[in-house]
């Protein structure tokens, strides 16, 4: 039985000496006293003499500053005020996130006419209210001080080019109007994915107007291939929640793969465990990097990109029983998943990521023969998420070439970011004499069209869209439009000789759709229609014709054998439309907990090969060198005559010839300081086979002898070696020994319990000094089912939005200086001998503990933080003086510094730039443009310089939840007060509420789950009120005891009464 | 301390009111319900004794057919149907241009209140009319006793000074009698003893000073800046009693009491042109205030003509920058409608005799201290009596046990974390 090992970095797995002695600084940043050599006081840069000098002058300047008159405030209310508006109040309304072809129903709130946060949608069935990262941040996106503000002519090209604003849409409208008719040839719309029906409608009666729909990451394979399978040119419904066995090949279910937020609901569906009776689903993963997907699989498999046909393939092979398996390295698993699909006929899924036609029709046949087409995958109601089929584009580019194109229409779409031949569409667009752009930001494309109409951000438009059949959610606009914009809709309607606005058409088209004016209202009010999923007409049936010609042609394809480069998306930024947002750009990746960049992820044995860097037996001095300075080496990789230098993080768990790159990065100029400059653009390695693009490729590698620097979060804070704030197990362990965590915590009653009379056990009372909290009314508490989080980030950036959190930029988190109060940490769970064996990998969201025993406020001089009367530890901005006390006595390292005025809030103006605590980036001045600052929530303080700051639990909700129901004159509701990363969560993986009451979903879950509920390093006694339920793989893997690293063995099992004590006790 | 003074006022005015009631309301009508509904419901149009949109109330049954309440009742529940048939309410909508809205709640009972407190509210008027009207405000005497003890220990002071030195002269002139040379005595205020006396005196004065002073910063009390339009709270609020939340309605709602928009004035002031029947109005200087002119200046806001009032559009009204007088620092989360809903707290209790102010002033000065010390003493509305108390506290199962064995008489505010500071920085 080898040792099991969870670590964060490879300087913890190599248990080094400079890693430890990392460890013991807190806070590792130099004073900023400058040369200081050996020179002594007197001689530095800054003496005696200029110390005082200092001091002399901040102290006139504090008393002048206080002394100044105080300013007269003016208090000027409406004119007129809004009849339903109360300032103060929040009001909600429901709209839908659009972006490309996501769909996420969503309910904006709004104070004082500012949308400001978002939540999901609970009346949509198939996301259950959840959200993802993008669409908690979209609302940032509306205050974007790079938006397009007016209409723009453009004239001359390249660097001569002059954008002049267009004063009227009227003379916008002739202008336009006259170019097209002068040009004539065919007009086109160039869009991402449509999901307005009544778009498409404008559409369809626009005279001659072509739509070509294309998506930045395509699934035109697996639209072609379903089509060839009989079904049509589709996607389905999958229903991961109805599936025992899940396969997945390279498809991100659960982080970026079509729908992401509903797939995390249903996925989770399967991953909660009842401990009555546990059971799980089964999921594989093979892929050839490591997935935030491949990451919560219970088993992976890598293989090359190249070879994604190959297993597929093999995987149809092994369930019909027939030809041999080529893939040899992976040959157990696939014969493992195969043999579990076909036991669990009826309730197994298999999905994949490639966008090749032929290994879709495969996985298509799969399906089929697993008896998952009418069970978990539902052709009944198809979605609309991507409907972008790349020869359409392909077609487009050669007719734009031939000059039979005289109008282009683009919205939404940016080939010359994002498409496999950017230069070869840019001298295509040079051949087109009227380009139009409907664009938000002056992206790419845009600064090449000759008219620029700014299209609205989705919270100030209205609209509808149809994530899949008989489902429509409705966008109304939740604040008046900020800038000039117009919907290119109404564009569309008054250039086709209809003058009617978009707003009134799209009122009109589902009044008479509806039926009633009544009937839109409601549907407007509840922001989804959720009719009944129409009749199975249009299903189609499955047919085998299109298999024959695929095997051929995936076993004829090329087996690769030098390195080969895959493209991946980040929850984050996705395709590159998230890399406007400053809070997506500081969410650090799942896996690699980077923010600010994009890097190419290699094995462990490529860094070895390419770069020397023996991470695994190598010398202590190699992986200190790698892992403790943020500088990582950077390669040159090319495929065909693109090159792009990039530096390298080194993975666990990647297949060893592959490096995987994150796409949406290296935007241009134009779009702002946050994404200008931010990593580089690997779209050029995408290429077209003739009917597909891919997202992998053959490269050529080599070190290029330089570094640069990736900022990561991850390796900050450290346990030091406390790894039972991690409990992680897997299902056949749990069966064998359920109650391996109560007991450890009942052997800690027995040995620190114990009262002086020996006669209690009580391990709350008797294991501290502290007299006890009282908690006379409620008592907040949290638990996070490790189970259902997959760290996609949607809570962190809901805690950004919910909570002022601020942006410090990337020189700042690279001097650990991110602000983040909700953190994702990533344990690798290996091996202890090689960390490249991979077991899994286990998320935990990781907040201030609220200790009812909390180390931070005993070493408050200034009692900033100390504890309520509802078991909340509060934190006092005005009242802290930053000694940083707390934060150093913290055992989890939640507590963030404000380092330097992040928020300028400081009194003093232009604090910012000060050169003792340098230089901050762009994006944090852009935060603090007055047009961003309107994202603040009011309720909340705007932090200043010199305090630190952590989770509160969401106090302004609990606060107003509480008068709530004191206005109401009732007691506090269960569900009554919901804190933002719960609600944030797709995988309903948070609970929150009042522990006193014993009828609550918080009490109730720690009830139910007592055998996995685990509090984090309970042997400190800092009794924490955030609960875990630990992380379980579905592996028949037994780990015995002495691998849990338990400092007292837990071999007796001693149930009873003291099991019962010390489980009061945590409740 | 803080808190004394205003309760002992409020309990005064308490006396009186229940006095005048006592001498006044001889029917079995409630005027006292009477006057809530009349402030509640009627108060927006009519008053007792002027015409606003509505027709003056005093002498109401004398008038029409109102002295018997059915009818008035049938009137007020749906006058639009009563007018039908009735010549006179037709009348009245001819000369006030607008009918008066239904208030199908109001009940037989409810109009007897309403009567009763017209006709309790003319016989005061009748009774008092050349005695002033309103409460009789105890004098502020804490500040002239401290004044006088602080001459008495001046005068002491300079007493004991000379007493000193004349007993020092006195031993010198006796020293001389009887021969005894001594050193030419110190003047005392070369005496180094006295020095250091003075400027121990003179640091620990200064600092206390100094600290008192800089705890102070930016705080306003007494902050009484002139506004854009000379609106008196005592003519409104005060004389003609309008409800505060009547304009200031968002305070039962929101976190903001919010400033009325001109629409909400424009209410009344539609109807009201002029400022003639109330008491003259001064300025703190002492100038006297044309009242029908500060109203012109709403005009001009609301771009309102009283010559050509359905001319009016709303509109065009422009916002009136009124000057802030009560003000927060950001850190600190301060929430009406939890305190006067929630905590039942008079508006009042922090804003001071509003209905006796002209222009408004700040009277307390909003520090933390001042906050604390409320939330010490305030009780909070626990159902220990199990009928009047708000349901929220049931959950507070020690409490109620206390005080049901008498271990508690009362819960303050502090008891169920009114002193923790994330409850107001956060």
């Amino acid at each position: 039985m080898s040792q099991k090992k969870y670590w964060q970095s490879f300087g913890e797995v190599n248990d080094s000496e400079n890693f430890q002695q990392k460890q013991q600084d807190e806070f590792r940043e130099e004073l900023p006293f400058e040369g200081f050599d050996d020179k002594g006081l007197i001689d530095a840069k800054a003496p005696r003499r200029d110390f005082l000098k200092y001091l002399g002058f901040s102290t006139a300047a504090a008393t002048l500053a206080a002394s100044c008159k105080v300013p007269v405030r003016k208090a000027i209310p409406y004119a007129n005020k809004p009849e339903n508006l109360i300032p103060g109040v929040a009001q909600y309304y429901a709209t839908t996130y659009v972006q490309d072809g996501d769909v996420v129903p969503v309910v904006a709130k709004v104070r004082d006419g500012r949308p400001i946060k978002i939540e999901g949608n609970n009346l949509c069935s198939f996301t259950g209210g959840g959200t993802s990262a993008r669409v908690q941040a979209s609302v940032l996106d509306l205050y974007d001080m790079h938006r397009l503000r007016f209409p723009i002519q453009k004239s001359g090209t390249g660097k001569d080019a002059k954008y002049s604003e267009v004063p009227t849409f009227e003379q916008f409208d002739k202008t336009v109007g006259e170019a097209i008719k002068a040009a004539g040839g065919t007009t086109v719309l160039l869009t991402s994915t449509l999901t307005s029906p009544s778009t498409k409608e404008i559409i369809a009666a626009y005279p001659g107007l072509k739509l070509v729909q294309v998506d930045a990451v395509s699934y035109s394979g697996m639209l072609l291939a379903n089509e060839a399978s009989g079904f049509g040119r589709k996607i389905p419904s999958y229903k991961f929640g109805a599936a025992k066995v899940i396969v997945s090949l390279e498809a991100d279910v659960l982080g970026t793969w079509l729908s992401p937020v509903e797939f995390a609901k249903g996925y989770s569906v399967g991953r909660k465990i009842d401990e009555k009776n546990p059971s799980m689903s089964k999921h594989y993963q093979f892929e050839s990097f490591l997935s935030l997907t491949g990451a919560s699989a219970d088993e992976r498999f890598t293989h090359r990109p190249s070879e994604a046909g190959a297993v597929a393939l093999d995987l149809l092979n092994a369930i019909s029983g027939t030809g041999a398996i080529t893939c040899k390295a992976i040959e157990a698993g696939i014969q493992k998943a195969a043999a579990d699909l076909k036991a669990n006929t009826g309730a197994a899924l298999v999905v994949s990521g490639s966008n090749d036609k032929n290994v879709q029709v495969i996985v298509n046949a799969i399906n089929n023969a697993i008896g998952a087409y009418g069970t978990t995958i539902d052709w009944n109601q198809p979605v609309n998420y991507r409907q972008g089929i790349d020869s359409d584009f392909a077609q487009l580019i050669a007719d734009m070439e031939a000059g039979t194109v005289g109008t282009l229409l683009i919205h939404g779409a940016n080939p010359v970011y994002n498409s496999y031949d950017a230069a070869r569409f840019t001298a295509a667009l040079a051949k087109v004499k009227v380009k139009v752009s409907f664009s938000e930001r002056m992206d790419e494309t845009t600064e090449l069209c000759d008219f620029i109409l700014p299209s609205p951000h989705y919270l100030e438009s209205w609209g509808d869209a149809e994530p899949k059949a008989g489902v429509v959610s409705f966008l109304q606009p939740t604040i008046h439009p900020l800038f000039k914009t117009r919907p290119f809709q109404t564009s569309l309607l008054k250039w086709a000789g209809n003058n009617t606005d978009y707003d009134v058409y799209f009122k009109n088209y589902w009044v008479t759709k509806l039926g009633s004016e009544e009937a839109f209202n409601k549907v407007l009010q509840d922001g989804i229609l959720d009719s009944a999923v129409p009749a199975a007409a249009g299903a189609g049936t499955y047919s085998g014709a299109a298999v024959a010609e695929a095997t051929t042609a995936v076993s004829a394809a090329k087996k690769s054998t030098g390195v080969e480069v895959v493209l991946y998306q980040k929850t984050s930024i996705g395709t590159g439309t998230g890399a406007t947002n400053p809070w997506l750009q500081e969410l650090p990746d799942g896996i690699t907990k980077a923010t600010w960049d994009n890097y190419a992820l290699i094995s462990m044995s490529m860094a070895k090969e390419l770069l020397g860097l023996n991470l695994i037996n190598g010398t202590e001095k190699e992986s200190n060198n790698y892992e403790y300075y943020p500088e990582k080496p950077v390669i040159k990789i090319t495929v065909g005559k693109n090159t792009v230098e990039l530096p390298v993080l080194v993975i666990p768990g990647m297949n060893d010839k592959t490096i995987a790159i994150a796409v949406g990065y290296g935007r241009g100029e134009n779009l702002g300081a946050t994404a200008a400059g931010v990593g580089k653009n690997v779209y050029p390695f995408t290429s077209y086979n003739g009917s597909t693009v891919s997202y992998a490729a053959e490269a050529t590698v080599a070190d290029a002898g330089r570094k640069e620097k990736i900022a990561q979060t991850q390796i900050h804070n450290s346990y030091e070696d406390r790894i039972e704030v991690v409990r992680e197990t897997t299902l056949a362990t749990l069966k064998k020994y359920p109650t391996v965590i109560p007991d450890y915590r009942n052997h800690l009653a027995e040995d620190f319990g114990k009262s002086k009379d020996g006669k209690s056990t009580d391990f709350r009372k008797e294991g501290t000094l502290y007299p006890m909290h009282d908690q006379p009314g409620i008592k907040w508490g949290m638990n996070i089912d490790m189970n259902a989080c997959y760290g996609c980030g949607s809570c962190v950036v809901a805690c950004h939005a919910e909570n002022n959190v601020p942006v410090v930029g990337k020189s700042e988190v690279l001097r650990y200086h991110d602000m983040h109060w909700l953190r994702i940490d990533r344990y690798f769970v290996s091996d202890e001998k090689n960390p490249d064996q991979l077991k899994g990998v286990v998320f935990q969201p990781m907040m201030c503990q609220h200790c009812d025993n909390a180390p931070c406020e005993n070493v408050c001089p200034v009692a900033a933080t100390n504890h309520s009367a509802e078991g909340i530890n509060q934190m006092t901005y005005n009242r802290c003086i930053g000694t940083r006390y707390c934060a150093n006595n913290c055992p989890f390292k939640v507590r963030r510094f404000n380092w330097a005025d992040y928020t300028g809030a400081d009194s003093f103006a232009n604090n910012q730039d000060q050169q003792l605590v340098g230089k901050l980036d762009p994006a944090v001045f852009q935060m603090n443009d007055d047009l961003t600052r309107m994202v603040l929530n009011p309720d909340v303080t705007v932090r200043s310089r010199g305090v630190i700051e952590k989770c509160s639990f969401c106090f302004q909700r609990l606060q107003a939840a509480k008068l709530e129901a004191k206005k109401a004159d009732r007691p506090l509701q269960d569900g009554d007060a919901k804190v933002a990363c719960q609600t944030a969560c797709p995988a309903n993986a948070i609970e929150f509420g009042n522990v006193h009451d014993h009828a609550s979903a918080i009490s109730l879950v720690r009830k139910d789950n007592a055998n996995r509920g685990f509090y984090v390093l309970e042997q400190l006694h800092v009794l924490p009120n955030v609960s875990y339920l630990a992380k379980v793989r579905n592996t028949e893997e037994v780990i015995e005891h002495g691998a849990h690293h338990e400092p007292a063995p837990a071999e007796k099992h001693e149930g009873g009464t003291e099991t019962k004590k010390a489980e009061e006790a945590h409740h | 301390m803080i808190l004394c003074k205003p309760i002992g006022q409020r309990l005064t005015v308490l006396f009186l009111s229940l006095f005048v009631f006592s001498v006044v309301n001889v029917s079995a009508q409630d005027a006292a319900n009477g006057k809530t509904l009349f402030t509640s419901k009627c108060a927006a149009c009519h008053n007792v004794f002027k015409k606003m949109t509505g027709p003056a109330l005093a002498g109401l049954e004398g008038r029409h057919k109102w002295s018997d309440h059915n009818e008035l009742l049938a009137w007020i529940n749906n006058p639009a149907k009563y007018m039908e048939k009735d010549a006179y309410t037709q009348g009245l909508k001819a000369s006030f241009g607008s009918v008066m809205t239904g208030f199908p709640e109001i009940t037989l009972k409810d109009v007897g209140d309403i009567v009763a407190y017209i006709n309790a509210a003319e016989a005061e008027q009748k009774a008092g009319g050349d005695k002033k009207a309103g409460p009789v405000v105890e004098e502020d005497t804490s500040s002239q006793n401290a004044l006088i003890f602080g001459i008495i220990s001046l005068v002491l002071g300079v007493v004991a000074l000379i007493l000193m030195q004349v007993n020092s002269n006195l031993k010198k002139m006796s020293d001389d009698s009887e021969g005894i040379v001594r050193p030419e005595p110190v003047p005392f205020y070369k005496n180094k003893t006295y020095i250091a006396m003075a400027s121990i005196v003179f640091f620990v004065f200064g600092g206390y000073m100094v600290a008192k002073g800089a705890i102070g910063l930016q705080r306003q009390k007494d902050y009484q800046p002139e506004q854009p339009i000379y609106y008196s709270h005592k003519v409104h609020a005060g004389i003609n009693q309008i409800s505060c939340l009547y304009c200031h309605g968002n305070a039962w709602e929101s976190k903001h009491a919010a400033i009325p928009s001109v629409n909400v004035c424009m209410n009344c002031h539609k109807a009201i042109n002029t400022y003639e029947k109330g008491p003259k109005l001064y300025k703190e200087n002492g100038d006297e205030v044309n009242g029908t002119a500060e109203i012109a200046k709403l005009y001009q806001y609301a771009g309102f003509d009283p010559n050509n009032p359905t001319k009016w559009d709303p509109s065009k009204a422009k916002p009136i920058e009124w000057v802030k007088i009560h003000n927060l620092p950001d850190h600190v989360y301060f929430n009406h409608s939890q305190h006067i809903r929630a905590g039942n707290v008079q508006c009042q209790s922090c804003h001071g005799e509003i209905t006796a102010m002209d222009e408004v002033k700040q009277v307390t000065d909003l520090s933390m201290g001042w906050c604390i010390n409320c939330h010490r003493q305030t009780n909070v509305n626990f159902n220990y009596d199990s009928t009047k108390g708000n349901k929220f506290y049931s959950i507070y199962e020690k409490f109620h046990n206390d005080i049901r064995s008498g271990k508690m008489d009362s819960v303050k505010v502090k008891d169920i974390g009114g002193l923790e500071c994330q409850k107001c920085h956060y």
